[in-house]
C-alpha cells in the first residue's frame, strides 16, 4: 500500500527533464497493447468459437449441452470430494505441527520449510512415477499379508484414497505458506498462554482461540487446495482415475465446441476463486 | 488423548519437549509415508534392471546411462531448451508489462493486470491447450480467418508451445516483479537524475543490480512451471514436439522395450536432479531479494 502512495511522486521528477514522459508514454502504449492483444484476443476467440457454428448461427448450446454430457456429474463430485478430503487433511496435519514449531519445538522449523518447500521441486509427473512404482512394489510385496487390502482399497476407484494423499502434498507448500503468513501476524504464544492460564483446555484453545484468528489465512489456503484440486490432471489422468479435468480430455475427443466451453468455465472458476481469496483477506485488514 | 496429557504437563510448569514434537508427529509420519515412500521406490527402481529372460532383478546404472543416451537425452535437452526459453520470453515481457503497470497512474489498469495475472498464472493444463487450439488450432477461428493453414503455420509445434507456455508463465513474472519494482524508490532515480544520470545509466547501474534478485528469481520459478507442465503439451502436440514429461508418461504406459520399463524412472531422476539444481539458485537469491525488498 505504502508502494503505491509513492507511485504519484515519480510525478514531479519527469518536469525537471522534458523529454522522458512522452517517450515512456510511448512504450507503455505499445507494451500494454502487445500484452493485451496477445491475452484477450484467445478468450474473446474461444468465447466465440462456442457459440457460432458455421451455418447454424450463435446458440448457447455447447454450455446448456455440459450438465447432459454422461460422466459431468460423478467426475465433478469425485473431484469436490477429493478436494474437501485434501482441505481437510492438509490443514489437520499442518495447523498443529505450525503451532508446535512456535510453541515447543523451534528446532522443528528447517524440517517443516524443507516440506513445504520440496513438493515445489518435484516435477509432478515424477512423484506419479513415484507413486505408480511404489503401489506395484507394495502389492506384490504385500500380496500375502492383511496390508495388501489395505492397498487396494486406497486405490479404490469410488474415492481413491491415494489422490487424497497426493494432493495433499502437492498442496502441503501452499497451505504451508497461507498458515505461515496467517500466524505470523498474531502472538500466538501469548494467546495460549492466556488461554491456557484461564483454563482452558487443549482443544479448546485450538478451536476457540487460535482458529477464529487466522480465519482468513485457513480461508485462503482451503481456496488454493480447492483450485489445485480442481485443475490437477497429470497425477489422475497418469494414475487412471477420472476426476473432473480428467473427464475434460475424455469428452473433448467428441465434442470440440463443449471442451473449449469447460475451459472457459474453469478459467471463470479460477477467478471466481481469487475474488473470494482476495475478498476473504481484505475483510481482515 | 495427545492433547489432553499435553495440557496436563504445562498446567504443571514447564512444557516438556515431547510434547512439541507430539503435534507435529502426524505431518512428519504423513510426509515419510506419502512422499518418502514413493522418492525411495523411484530411486531404487532407477537404479534396477531387471533380466526379462530370468526374471530377476539386479541393480545397475544402465537405466541412467540409457536416459541420458540418444533419443532420451533429446528429449531432456528438448525440454531444458523449451523452458529457458519460455523463462527468458516470459520475464522480459512479464518484467516490460509490470513497468508499465508501476509507472501507470491509473489505479484501476494496475487493479485489473494484478488481478488478471493472478487468474491467469493459475491457468494450465488442458483448459490452456483448448483455448489455444480453438484460437490458432488446425481448424482454430483465427487460422481460418487468415487462412494461416495454407501458409504453412502450425500451433503444434515447438514454437507453438512457447507460445502457449507464455500465456501463464507472462503473468506469473508480472506478480514476481511488480512489488520489486514497487520497490524500486523514486529518490533513487532523482538522484540518480541530479547527478546527470540518463535514463539508460539508472537502470544500469541502479535499477536493474537491485531487480537482478527478482528477475532471477522468476525466470527460475518460470522455468520450473514450464520444464513440470505436462497437461498442456499431452493435450496440444501429442509426441510431435519431443518433450521429458511425454517420454515418462508413454513410458509409463508401456511405450517401452521388455526389460527396459524402468527407464521412466530413470528420466524422472534426471527431471528432479535438473529441478533439484535450478532451484539451488533460487533459493538463496529469493533470500537476498526479501532483504532488499521492504
Amino acid at each position: 500500500m505504502a508502494a503505491i502512495a509513492t507511485v504519484p511522486e515519480v510525478a514531479p521528477g519527469p518536469a525537471a527533464s522534458r523529454p522522458r514522459p512522452r517517450r515512456v508514454r510511448v512504450w507503455r502504449g505499445i507494451v500494454l497493447g502487445v500484452a493485451a492483444l496477445y491475452f484477450l484476443v484467445p478468450m474473446a476467440v474461444s468465447f466465440w468459437f462456442t457459440v457460432h457454428t458455421e451455418g447454424k448461427g450463435l446458440s448457447l448450446g455447447a454450455y446448456t449441452r455440459i450438465l447432459s454430457t454422461p460422466g459431468f456429474v460423478s467426475s465433478l463430485l469425485l473431484s469436490l470430494g477429493l478436494a474437501a478430503a485434501t482441505i481437510v487433511t492438509v490443514l489437520l496435519l499442518t495447523l498443529p505441527a505450525m503451532l508446535a514449531v512456535r510453541l515447543g519445538a523451534p528446532r522443528l522449523r528447517p524440517a517443516l520449510e524443507l516440506i513445504a518447500t520440496l513438493p515445489l521441486v518435484v516435477p509432478p509427473i515424477t512423484y506419479v512415477v513415484g507413486i505408480g512404482t511404489a503401489l506395484r512394489g507394495g502389492t506384490e510385496a504385500l500380496a500375502a499379508t492383511p496390508f495388501w487390502a489395505t492397498l487396494i482399497a486406497v486405490q479404490d476407484e469410488r474415492f481413491p484414497v491415494v489422490l487424497v494423499l497426493a494432493y495433499v502434498v502437492l498442496t502441503l507448500p501452499f497451505a504451508y505458506r497461507s498458515l505461515d503468513a496467517g500466524l505470523r501476524v498474531i502472538d500466538v504464544r501469548t494467546l495460549v498462554e492466556a488461554a491456557r492460564n484461564l483454563g482452558a483446555s487443549w482443544p479448546h484453545v485450538l478451536l476457540r482461540v487460535i482458529v477464529p484468528n487466522v480465519r482468513s489465512a485457513i480461508a485462503s489456503a482451503s481456496f488454493l487446495t480447492l483450485a489445485l484440486v480442481l485443475g490437477e490432471y497429470t497425477v489422475a489422468a497418469l494414475l487412471g482415475y477420472q476426476t473432473f479435468p480428467v473427464w475434460i480430455v475424455t469428452v473433448s475427443g467428441n465434442d470440440g465446441q463443449l471442451s473449449v466451453a469447460l475451459s472457459i468455465i474453469s478459467l471463470l472458476l479460477i477467478w471466481l476463486l481469487l475474488l473470494t481469496l482476495s475478498g476473504a483477506g481484505r475483510k481482515r485488514q | 488423548m495427545t492433547a489432553t496429557d499435553g495440557g496436563t504437563a504445562a498446567r504443571r510448569g514447564g512444557r516438556t519437549r515431547s510434547t512439541g514434537w507430539l503435534a507435529a508427529l502426524p505431518l512428519l509420519a504423513f510426509v515419510a509415508l506419502a512422499f518418502g515412500i514413493p522418492a525411495v521406490a523411484l530411486l531404487l527402481g532407477a537404479f534396477t534392471v531387471r533380466d526379462p529372460q530370468s526374471g530377476l532383478s539386479s541393480y545397475s546404472a544402465a537405466n541412467v546411462a540409457e536416459s541420458l543416451r540418444g533419443n532420451y537425452l533429446a528429449t531432456l535437452l528438448s525440454s531444458v531448451r523449451l523452458s529457458a526459453l519460455v523463462a527468458v520470453l516470459g520475464a522480459v515481457l512479464g518484467t516490460f508489462l509490470a513497468q508499465a503497470v508501476v509507472t501507470s497512474r491509473l489505479r484501476a489498469l494496475r487493479e485489473a493486470v494484478l488481478t488478471a495475472s493472478g487468474v491467469l498464472a493459475n491457468f494450465g493444463g488442458v483448459p490452456l491447450a483448448f483455448v489455444w487450439i480453438a484460437t490458432l488450432g488446425n481448424s482454430g477461428v483465427v487460422t481460418k480467418i487468415f487462412g494461416l493453414g495454407e501458409s504453412g503455420w502450425s500451433l503444434y509445434t515447438f514454437w507453438g508451445l512457447v507460445m502457449v507456455y507464455m500465456y501463464f508463465s507472462a503473468p506469473l513474472m508480472v506478480l514476481v516483479m511488480t512489488p520489486a519494482l514497487d520497490g524500486l524508490r523514486p529518490q533513487w532515480r532523482e538522484a540518480a537524475q541530479n547527478s546527470g544520470a540518463t535514463a539508460w545509466q539508472f537502470w544500469r547501474h541502479v535499477g536493474i543490480p537491485v531487480l537482478a534478485p527478482a528477475l532471477l528469481g522468476g525466470v527460475v520459478l518460470l522455468f520450473g512451471g514450464a520444464f513440470a507442465a505436462y497437461a498442456t503439451a499431452q493435450a496440444m502436440v501429442g509426441s510431435t514436439v519431443p518433450l521429458v514429461t511425454l517420454q515418462i508418461a508413454d513410458a509409463l504406459t508401456g511405450d517401452v522395450l521388455i526389460g527396459h520399463e524402468n527407464i521412466a524412472l530413470a528420466l524422472s531422476l534426471d527431471m528432479i536432479v535438473i529441478a533439484i539444481l535450478v532451484m539451488a539458485v533460487y533459493l538463496p537469491l529469493q533470500r537476498r531479494s526479501s532483504r532488499w525488498l521492504r
